[in-house]
Protein backbone atom coordinates (compact mmCIF):
# COMPACT_ATOMS: atom_id res chain seq x y z
CA UNK A 1 0.00 0.00 0.00
CA UNK A 2 1.27 3.49 -0.75
CA UNK A 3 0.08 5.19 2.43
CA UNK A 4 -0.18 4.13 6.01
CA UNK A 5 -3.42 4.95 7.84
CA UNK A 6 -3.65 8.26 9.68
CA UNK A 7 -4.25 7.64 13.37
CA UNK A 8 -5.40 10.67 15.31
CA UNK A 9 -5.26 10.66 19.11
CA UNK A 10 -7.93 12.45 21.09
CA UNK A 11 -5.42 14.99 22.42
CA UNK A 12 -4.04 15.71 18.93
CA UNK A 13 -7.56 16.14 17.61
CA UNK A 14 -8.33 18.72 20.28
CA UNK A 15 -5.03 20.53 19.62
CA UNK A 16 -5.92 20.81 15.93
CA UNK A 17 -9.42 21.99 16.80
CA UNK A 18 -7.93 24.69 19.03
CA UNK A 19 -5.68 25.96 16.23
CA UNK A 20 -8.63 26.00 13.83
CA UNK A 21 -10.78 27.83 16.38
CA UNK A 22 -8.17 30.54 16.76
CA UNK A 23 -7.75 30.86 13.01
CA UNK A 24 -11.48 31.13 12.61
CA UNK A 25 -11.61 33.96 15.12
CA UNK A 26 -8.53 35.79 13.81
CA UNK A 27 -9.74 35.53 10.20
CA UNK A 28 -13.38 36.38 11.06
CA UNK A 29 -14.30 33.24 9.12
CA UNK A 30 -17.51 31.24 9.18
CA UNK A 31 -16.01 27.78 9.04
CA UNK A 32 -12.48 26.47 9.02
CA UNK A 33 -11.61 22.89 8.35
CA UNK A 34 -8.66 20.68 7.79
CA UNK A 35 -8.78 18.03 5.09
CA UNK A 36 -6.36 15.36 4.00
CA UNK A 37 -5.31 15.66 0.33
CA UNK A 38 -7.25 12.45 -0.34
CA UNK A 39 -10.48 14.13 0.72
CA UNK A 40 -10.86 12.93 4.31
CA UNK A 41 -12.08 15.58 6.70
CA UNK A 42 -9.83 15.68 9.75
CA UNK A 43 -11.40 18.43 11.86
CA UNK A 44 -13.67 21.42 11.48
CA UNK A 45 -14.52 24.47 13.51
CA UNK A 46 -17.20 27.13 13.23
CA UNK A 47 -20.75 27.62 12.03
CA UNK A 48 -20.99 24.18 10.46
CA UNK A 49 -24.77 23.98 10.87
CA UNK A 50 -26.22 22.19 7.85
CA UNK A 51 -23.03 22.51 5.84
CA UNK A 52 -22.12 19.14 4.33
CA UNK A 53 -18.47 19.20 5.35
CA UNK A 54 -17.85 15.63 4.16
CA UNK A 55 -18.81 16.51 0.59
CA UNK A 56 -17.02 19.84 0.82
CA UNK A 57 -13.85 18.06 1.96
CA UNK A 58 -14.02 15.64 -0.94
CA UNK A 59 -14.64 18.42 -3.46
CA UNK A 60 -11.89 20.62 -2.01
CA UNK A 61 -9.45 17.74 -2.41
CA UNK A 62 -10.68 17.14 -5.97
CA UNK A 63 -10.29 20.82 -6.70
CA UNK A 64 -6.72 20.94 -5.40
CA UNK A 65 -5.86 17.69 -7.20
CA UNK A 66 -7.21 19.03 -10.50
CA UNK A 67 -5.46 22.39 -10.26
CA UNK A 68 -2.31 20.58 -9.09
CA UNK A 69 -2.47 18.51 -12.26
CA UNK A 70 -2.78 21.70 -14.30
CA UNK A 71 0.17 23.22 -12.42
CA UNK A 72 2.37 20.28 -13.33
CA UNK A 73 1.38 20.55 -16.99
CA UNK A 74 2.73 24.10 -17.08
CA UNK A 75 5.87 23.21 -15.15
CA UNK A 76 4.81 24.25 -11.62
CA UNK A 77 4.98 21.87 -8.65
CA UNK A 78 1.54 22.88 -7.42
CA UNK A 79 -0.61 25.93 -6.76
CA UNK A 80 -0.25 26.41 -3.01
CA UNK A 81 -3.42 28.45 -2.57
CA UNK A 82 -6.81 28.54 -4.27
CA UNK A 83 -9.53 31.12 -3.80
CA UNK A 84 -13.13 31.06 -4.97
CA UNK A 85 -15.05 34.26 -4.46
CA UNK A 86 -18.82 34.24 -4.58
CA UNK A 87 -21.35 37.03 -4.21
CA UNK A 88 -21.65 36.48 -0.47
CA UNK A 89 -19.67 33.40 0.48
CA UNK A 90 -16.11 32.61 -0.47
CA UNK A 91 -13.64 29.80 0.03
CA UNK A 92 -9.89 29.94 0.46
CA UNK A 93 -7.83 26.75 0.35
CA UNK A 94 -4.16 26.51 1.24
CA UNK A 95 -2.03 23.44 0.71
CA UNK A 96 -0.08 22.58 3.87
CA UNK A 97 2.03 19.52 3.00
CA UNK A 98 -0.38 16.60 2.93
CA UNK A 99 -3.19 18.74 4.26
CA UNK A 100 -5.60 21.32 2.95
CA UNK A 101 -6.66 24.19 5.14
CA UNK A 102 -10.09 25.30 3.98
CA UNK A 103 -11.59 28.60 5.15
CA UNK A 104 -15.17 29.57 4.35
CA UNK A 105 -15.87 33.27 4.88
CA UNK A 106 -18.36 35.99 3.99
CA UNK A 107 -18.46 39.79 3.88
CA UNK A 108 -17.45 39.98 7.56
CA UNK A 109 -13.93 39.12 6.42
CA UNK A 110 -11.73 39.63 3.37
CA UNK A 111 -9.55 37.47 1.18
CA UNK A 112 -6.42 39.34 2.29
CA UNK A 113 -7.11 38.73 5.96
CA UNK A 114 -7.95 35.06 5.40
CA UNK A 115 -4.77 34.54 3.35
CA UNK A 116 -2.63 36.21 5.99
CA UNK A 117 -4.09 34.31 8.93
CA UNK A 118 -4.03 30.98 7.05
CA UNK A 119 -0.37 31.44 6.29
CA UNK A 120 0.36 32.23 9.91
CA UNK A 121 -0.98 28.91 11.18
CA UNK A 122 0.26 26.77 8.27
CA UNK A 123 3.65 26.01 9.83
CA UNK A 124 2.08 25.08 13.13
CA UNK A 125 -0.39 22.72 11.48
CA UNK A 126 2.31 21.17 9.29
CA UNK A 127 4.43 20.51 12.37
CA UNK A 128 1.52 19.03 14.29
CA UNK A 129 0.66 16.76 11.41
CA UNK A 130 4.23 15.62 11.00
CA UNK A 131 4.16 14.51 14.63
CA UNK A 132 0.89 12.72 13.99
CA UNK A 133 2.18 10.77 11.00
CA UNK A 134 5.59 9.97 12.46
CA UNK A 135 4.35 9.11 15.96
CA UNK A 136 4.42 5.78 17.70
CA UNK A 137 0.96 4.32 18.12
CA UNK A 138 1.76 0.99 19.70
CA UNK A 139 -0.08 2.00 22.85
CA UNK A 140 -3.34 2.61 21.00
CA UNK A 141 -5.78 -0.28 20.84
CA UNK A 142 -6.58 -0.78 17.20
CA UNK A 143 -10.33 -1.05 16.76
CA UNK A 144 -9.53 -3.94 14.45
CA UNK A 145 -7.31 -5.95 16.73
CA UNK A 146 -9.16 -9.13 17.56
CA UNK A 147 -12.06 -8.29 15.28
CA UNK A 148 -13.72 -11.44 13.98
CA UNK A 149 -15.20 -12.29 10.59
CA UNK A 150 -18.59 -12.25 12.33
CA UNK A 151 -17.98 -8.64 13.47
CA UNK A 152 -17.30 -7.67 9.85
CA UNK A 153 -20.29 -9.63 8.57
CA UNK A 154 -22.55 -7.96 11.12
CA UNK A 155 -21.91 -4.61 9.44
CA UNK A 156 -23.77 -5.86 6.40
CA UNK A 157 -26.67 -7.63 8.03
CA UNK B 1 -6.01 5.99 2.82
CA UNK B 2 -7.70 4.92 6.01
CA UNK B 3 -8.21 7.62 8.62
CA UNK B 4 -8.91 6.55 12.20
CA UNK B 5 -10.00 9.32 14.55
CA UNK B 6 -9.83 8.21 18.19
CA UNK B 7 -11.55 11.40 19.38
CA UNK B 8 -14.68 11.15 17.26
CA UNK B 9 -14.30 7.34 17.14
CA UNK B 10 -14.58 7.15 13.37
CA UNK B 11 -12.90 5.07 10.69
CA UNK B 12 -12.95 6.38 7.11
CA UNK B 13 -11.95 4.31 4.09
CA UNK B 14 -11.92 5.06 0.37
CA UNK B 15 -13.30 2.73 -2.29
CA UNK B 16 -13.05 3.51 -6.00
CA UNK B 17 -15.28 2.07 -8.74
CA UNK B 18 -13.23 1.74 -11.93
CA UNK B 19 -14.10 0.51 -15.43
CA UNK B 20 -14.67 1.51 -19.05
CA UNK B 21 -17.08 4.23 -20.15
CA UNK B 22 -20.77 3.42 -19.68
CA UNK B 23 -20.08 0.18 -17.75
CA UNK B 24 -22.34 1.24 -14.86
CA UNK B 25 -20.05 2.71 -12.18
CA UNK B 26 -22.31 5.66 -11.48
CA UNK B 27 -25.35 3.35 -11.64
CA UNK B 28 -23.81 1.26 -8.83
CA UNK B 29 -23.48 4.36 -6.65
CA UNK B 30 -26.91 5.62 -7.61
CA UNK B 31 -28.48 2.31 -6.57
CA UNK B 32 -26.63 2.31 -3.24
CA UNK B 33 -27.75 5.90 -2.68
CA UNK B 34 -31.38 5.17 -3.55
CA UNK B 35 -31.63 2.09 -1.36
CA UNK B 36 -29.81 3.32 1.75
CA UNK B 37 -31.50 5.11 4.64
CA UNK B 38 -30.75 8.87 4.52
CA UNK B 39 -29.16 8.80 7.98
CA UNK B 40 -26.61 6.23 6.78
CA UNK B 41 -25.36 8.18 3.80
CA UNK B 42 -24.45 11.67 2.71
CA UNK B 43 -25.20 13.39 -0.56
CA UNK B 44 -24.36 11.79 -3.88
CA UNK B 45 -22.13 14.34 -5.55
CA UNK B 46 -21.87 13.90 -9.32
CA UNK B 47 -19.46 16.00 -11.32
CA UNK B 48 -20.94 15.16 -14.69
CA UNK B 49 -21.30 16.68 -18.14
CA UNK B 50 -24.62 17.99 -19.45
CA UNK B 51 -25.23 14.57 -20.94
CA UNK B 52 -24.71 12.87 -17.57
CA UNK B 53 -21.33 11.39 -18.40
CA UNK B 54 -18.98 11.50 -15.41
CA UNK B 55 -16.57 14.39 -15.90
CA UNK B 56 -14.43 14.13 -12.78
CA UNK B 57 -15.95 11.82 -10.17
CA UNK B 58 -19.05 10.78 -8.25
CA UNK B 59 -18.77 10.72 -4.50
CA UNK B 60 -20.92 9.37 -1.71
CA UNK B 61 -20.11 8.77 1.96
CA UNK B 62 -21.78 5.67 3.39
CA UNK B 63 -21.91 4.67 7.03
CA UNK B 64 -21.99 0.94 7.51
CA UNK B 65 -22.30 0.66 11.27
CA UNK B 66 -20.09 0.31 14.30
CA UNK B 67 -17.04 -1.88 14.85
CA UNK B 68 -15.82 -1.98 18.45
CA UNK B 69 -17.39 1.41 19.13
CA UNK B 70 -15.94 3.01 15.98
CA UNK B 71 -18.28 4.31 13.28
CA UNK B 72 -17.22 2.76 9.99
CA UNK B 73 -17.63 5.08 7.04
CA UNK B 74 -16.79 4.28 3.43
CA UNK B 75 -16.19 7.04 0.91
CA UNK B 76 -17.32 5.69 -2.44
CA UNK B 77 -15.89 7.26 -5.60
CA UNK B 78 -16.27 6.53 -9.29
CA UNK B 79 -13.82 7.57 -11.98
CA UNK B 80 -14.73 8.95 -15.42
CA UNK B 81 -14.56 5.95 -17.74
CA UNK B 82 -13.91 7.68 -21.03
CA UNK B 83 -10.36 7.11 -22.25
CA UNK B 84 -9.37 10.79 -22.49
CA UNK B 85 -10.05 11.50 -18.80
CA UNK B 86 -6.99 9.55 -17.69
CA UNK B 87 -5.44 12.42 -15.71
CA UNK B 88 -8.60 12.58 -13.56
CA UNK B 89 -8.62 8.82 -13.00
CA UNK B 90 -5.07 8.94 -11.65
CA UNK B 91 -5.99 11.68 -9.18
CA UNK B 92 -9.00 9.83 -7.85
CA UNK B 93 -6.96 6.71 -7.10
CA UNK B 94 -4.85 8.66 -4.60
CA UNK B 95 -5.34 7.26 -1.11
CA UNK B 96 -7.53 4.38 -2.26
CA UNK B 97 -8.18 1.49 0.14
CA UNK B 98 -10.13 -0.80 -2.18
CA UNK B 99 -11.09 -1.01 -5.86
CA UNK B 100 -14.13 -2.41 -7.66
CA UNK B 101 -13.62 -3.05 -11.36
CA UNK B 102 -16.98 -2.85 -13.12
CA UNK B 103 -16.78 -4.81 -16.36
CA UNK B 104 -19.35 -4.37 -19.12
CA UNK B 105 -20.52 -7.89 -20.09
CA UNK B 106 -21.49 -6.99 -23.67
CA UNK B 107 -19.41 -8.72 -26.35
CA UNK B 108 -18.55 -5.46 -28.10
CA UNK B 109 -17.14 -3.98 -24.86
CA UNK B 110 -14.60 -6.74 -24.25
CA UNK B 111 -11.71 -4.73 -25.66
CA UNK B 112 -12.76 -1.70 -23.63
CA UNK B 113 -12.76 -3.84 -20.45
CA UNK B 114 -9.27 -5.13 -21.15
CA UNK B 115 -7.97 -1.67 -21.95
CA UNK B 116 -9.51 -0.18 -18.81
CA UNK B 117 -8.16 -2.96 -16.59
CA UNK B 118 -4.69 -2.42 -17.99
CA UNK B 119 -5.14 1.31 -17.39
CA UNK B 120 -6.16 0.58 -13.76
CA UNK B 121 -3.01 -1.43 -13.16
CA UNK B 122 -0.86 1.31 -14.65
CA UNK B 123 -2.54 4.12 -12.75
CA UNK B 124 -2.42 2.24 -9.47
CA UNK B 125 1.26 1.68 -10.04
CA UNK B 126 1.82 5.38 -10.69
CA UNK B 127 0.30 6.07 -7.26
CA UNK B 128 2.48 3.47 -5.59
CA UNK B 129 -0.08 0.65 -5.37
CA UNK B 130 -0.03 -2.89 -6.67
CA UNK B 131 -3.30 -4.32 -7.96
CA UNK B 132 -2.15 -7.75 -6.80
CA UNK B 133 -2.00 -6.52 -3.18
CA UNK B 134 -4.88 -4.09 -2.88
CA UNK B 135 -8.43 -5.15 -1.82
CA UNK B 136 -10.14 -5.76 -5.13
CA UNK B 137 -13.41 -7.09 -6.58
CA UNK B 138 -14.44 -7.81 -10.18
CA UNK B 139 -18.07 -7.06 -11.00
CA UNK B 140 -19.54 -8.41 -14.23
CA UNK B 141 -22.28 -5.90 -14.93
CA UNK B 142 -25.21 -5.82 -17.38
CA UNK B 143 -25.91 -9.55 -17.07
CA UNK B 144 -29.50 -8.89 -18.18
CA UNK B 145 -28.57 -7.92 -21.74
CA UNK B 146 -28.81 -10.30 -24.72
CA UNK B 147 -25.38 -9.99 -26.33
CA UNK B 148 -23.23 -10.86 -23.35
CA UNK B 149 -20.07 -12.91 -22.95
CA UNK B 150 -20.58 -15.97 -20.69
CA UNK B 151 -19.52 -15.14 -17.10
CA UNK B 152 -16.82 -17.85 -17.08
CA UNK B 153 -15.23 -16.49 -20.25
CA UNK B 154 -15.29 -12.92 -18.91
CA UNK B 155 -13.78 -14.02 -15.62
CA UNK B 156 -11.14 -16.06 -17.43
CA UNK B 157 -10.15 -12.95 -19.36
CA UNK B 158 -10.38 -10.33 -16.61
CA UNK B 159 -9.80 -12.02 -13.24
CA UNK B 160 -6.36 -11.06 -11.96
CA UNK B 161 -5.70 -12.83 -8.70
CA UNK B 162 -8.60 -14.95 -7.52
CA UNK B 163 -10.58 -11.90 -6.45
CA UNK B 164 -14.34 -12.26 -5.87
CA UNK B 165 -16.26 -12.16 -9.16
CA UNK B 166 -19.81 -10.90 -8.83
CA UNK B 167 -22.46 -10.91 -11.54
CA UNK B 168 -24.62 -7.82 -11.46
CA UNK B 169 -27.34 -5.77 -13.05
CA UNK B 170 -26.61 -2.40 -11.47
CA UNK B 171 -29.74 -0.77 -12.92
CA UNK B 172 -31.95 -3.15 -10.87
CA UNK B 173 -29.52 -3.48 -7.99
CA UNK B 174 -28.71 -7.16 -8.50
CA UNK B 175 -25.21 -7.81 -7.16
CA UNK B 176 -24.59 -4.17 -6.19
CA UNK B 177 -24.51 -4.66 -2.43
CA UNK B 178 -22.76 -8.03 -2.78
CA UNK B 179 -19.98 -6.20 -4.61
CA UNK B 180 -19.76 -3.46 -1.99
CA UNK B 181 -19.77 -6.02 0.79
CA UNK B 182 -17.03 -8.06 -0.86
CA UNK B 183 -14.67 -5.11 -1.23
CA UNK B 184 -15.49 -3.56 2.16
CA UNK B 185 -14.83 -6.89 3.85
CA UNK B 186 -11.42 -7.10 2.23
CA UNK B 187 -10.58 -3.53 3.28
CA UNK B 188 -11.52 -4.24 6.90
CA UNK B 189 -9.64 -7.55 6.86
CA UNK B 190 -6.60 -5.69 5.53
CA UNK B 191 -6.89 -3.20 8.40
CA UNK B 192 -7.07 -6.04 10.88
CA UNK B 193 -3.72 -7.28 9.58
CA UNK B 194 -2.37 -3.81 10.46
Amino acid sequence: MADTPILLREQQYHQIKAVLARLRMDASAKVVFLVDKDGQEIASQGEVGNLDTTSLASLAAGNVAATGGMAQLIGEKEFPTLSHEGEKESIHISVVGRLLLVVVFDERSSLGLVKLRSKQVSHQLAKMFEEITSGDYDDLDSPFAGITDEDIDSLFS
Amino acid sequence: MTFINYASREINCKIVYYGPGLCGKTTNLQYIFDSTAPQARGKLISLATETDRTLFFDFMPLELGTVRGFKTRFHLYTVPGQVFYDASRKLILKGVDGVVFVADSQEERMDANIESLYNLEENLQSQGYDLMKIPYVLQLNKRDLGNIVPAEDLAAELQKKGEPVIEAVASTGAGVFDTLKAVAKQVLTELRKG
